[in-house]
């Protein structure tokens, strides 16, 4: 696994929540056109640690961050790093579906696009079908794209949330629990999409579903009260583990 | 001995919370009971859109357009100072400033809603007035804009503190999925936040509305109080709640013109009951689409 092209490094990473340790000493590797799975008990970390790869954790009052992450060797953390720009190359999707509400369907999924400034309406357009089309939603949702996207199911909206996502054309997608609000059918739509979105970009997924890092995921990190305990491919996570907190937890003796 | 104290705090907290109803009921009537009386004599229709208000010259006039023109324009005046200023300070407070200086702005605008009218209606005239005069080169500086611009001060605490909540509500996961898009905190100011918070500054404007039209005492002072059609905002104006003011005083008991004030009052009733009306509508709006998240 080290000779996999490395796309983003967390380098001892520290983060707080207001003087309260949620991550302390982090170091993980996510691989391009890999998914990576973060799975561990609630309050583990886990979701902390992905807000940090786009620095969306710092935007909580309070919330503090120490040490590095690296995308394409570049640190996130060093002084006046473009943070619109980061957050263009490194998307996210949350748990909860977020369409903004007073925006239509097609307005939900140009919004990243428009965000940067003006782009012709073909273009737009383009771009809008193109992610819907990714995302598995285009067919549902063609013919009545000026809908309000709050009008969607739950499982639409998600992944409405994904296209809007995919719109921007990341390098990186985050996705923090993405199916922890859905039913298993959307579910089953999520992680397929999952399997084709690898091809172009790097995953990495937060969840509580340890069938499900093991359905999607090709490496796993398990988080354990702020620290990453043990990080391996995820045949290894589940088989073969070396620590036996990481066995406890995938065979379910805890947590 | 205990029934018999829960019966009369039971009926106590009854009579309390009926009184204000019937309060309320009986003060509609005796409005509606005097105002009307005016009709017997003037027909409605010259009432409401007569340009002449001589209430004492014979025959007397009651023409009450030029009052509710002047009502109104001072209003808007005030509203169109109002609401950018109160949605510019309550984005301010909510997004922009850190935690400590909100906290005094927002102490320093309740502060504002502190001051009696008639003390602005006062400063108004010692120091807005001259200025205006001198400004606009005008025969005196007592104006619709200056009634506008101390109504705007006092508009300002509703209309900020309202739109603060409103945005506050907005919930966080929006905030965050546009930040996440790559969006900079003024796009997400203004492509998610203010949308997503905009009945409640719809009900915030309304609100500000409903206090400016009722208020008597600063416009009373700063107006100018000419009864004539207003052609620009730079005349002095006489609005609907400074004609009660000023002439209840002098009014006969029982004669028209008493009667017309009180008709007026119905017409101040009527206008307040619909902004109230629009700004609950409004606001009832803002928190379903807020539960349905």
């Amino acid at each position: 696994m080290d000779k996999l092209p490395i796309k983003m490094k967390a380098v001892d990473l520290n983060a707080w929540f207001s003087g309260k340790q949620a991550l302390s000493k982090i170091n993980m590797d996510v691989y391009s056109n890999k998914v990576t799975a973060v799975i561990g008990p609630s309050g583990c970390g886990k979701s902390t640690f992905v807000r940090n790869l786009n620095r969306l954790h710092e935007t909580i009052p309070g919330a503090t961050v120490e040490g590095a992450v690296f995308l394409d060797e570049e640190n996130i953390f060093k002084p006046r790093y473009d943070l619109v720009d980061l957050r263009r190359r490194v998307g996210m999707v949350f748990q909860k579906p977020t369409p903004f509400p007073t925006m239509s369907i097609y307005e939900n999924a140009a919004a990243g696009i428009k965000l940067a400034g003006r782009v012709p309406r073909p273009v737009v357009d383009q771009a809008v079908e193109t992610a819907l089309k990714q995302a598995a939603l285009w067919n549902e949702v063609k013919d009545c794209l000026d809908k309000p996207g709050i009008g969607l199911s739950g499982g639409q909206q998600q992944r409405l949330c994904i296209a809007r996502t995919l719109a921007v054309r990341p390098e990186v997608i985050l996705l923090d629990e993405p199916c922890s609000a859905l039913d298993p059918i959307s579910t089953g739509k999520i992680e397929e999409l999952i399997h084709e979105l690898k091809k172009e970009y790097a995953i990495v997924i937060v969840t509580h579903n340890m069938q499900q890092a093991a359905r999607v995921a090709d490496f796993t990190g398990f988080f354990l009260l702020g620290e990453l305990v043990e990080f391996d491919v995820t045949g290894k996570i589940f088989t073969a583990p070396r620590d036996k907190r990481t066995e406890d937890y995938v065979t379910g003796r805890f947590g | 001995m205990k029934r018999t104290t829960e019966w009369i705090i039971e009926k106590l907290i009854f009579i309390s919370g009926i009184g204000s109803i019937v309060f309320v009921a009986l003060i509609f009537f005796f409005l509606l009971k005097e105002g009307l009386s005016l009709f017997a004599s003037v027909n409605v229709f010259s009432f409401l859109f007569g340009v002449n208000w001589y209430p004492i010259s014979e025959p007397p006039q009651f023409g009450i357009l030029p009052l509710i023109l002047g009502s109104l324009l001072v209003t808007l005046g005030a509203v169109v100072i109002a609401v950018p200023l109160g949605i510019a300070s309550a984005l301010y407070v909510a997004e922009v400033a850190p935690k400590w200086l909100s906290e005094i702005l927002k102490s320093g605008i309740e502060l504002l809603a502190a001051i009696p009218s008639i003390v602005l209606g006062f400063i108004g005239i010692a120091t807005l007035a001259p200025f205006l005069k001198n400004v606009f080169n005008l025969p005196s500086g007592l104006t619709a804009l200056a009634g506008s611009i101390m109504l705007a001060f006092m508009a300002m605490p509703t209309i900020v503190s309202i739109i603060e909540d409103s945005i506050n509500s907005v919930p966080r996961s929006y905030r965050e999925g546009s930040l996440a898009l790559g969006a900079t905190r003024w796009q997400t100011i203004y492509r998610v936040i203010l949308p997503a918070a905009s009945s409640g500054i719809l009900a915030a404007i309304m609100l500000g509305i409903g206090r400016v039209i009722g208020e008597t005492m600063a416009v009373l002072m700063i107006t100018g109080n000419a009864a004539i059609l207003p052609t620009s905002i730079l005349q002095p104006v006489r609005t609907l709640t400074a004609t009660i003011a000023a002439e209840m005083g002098e009014a006969v008991s029982g004669s028209e013109h008493y009667f017309a004030l009180f008709a007026i009052g119905i017409v101040l009733f009527v206008i307040s009951f619909i902004i109230n009306l629009v700004a609950d509508f409004f606001m009832n709006r803002n928190k379903k689409r807020n539960k349905k998240k």
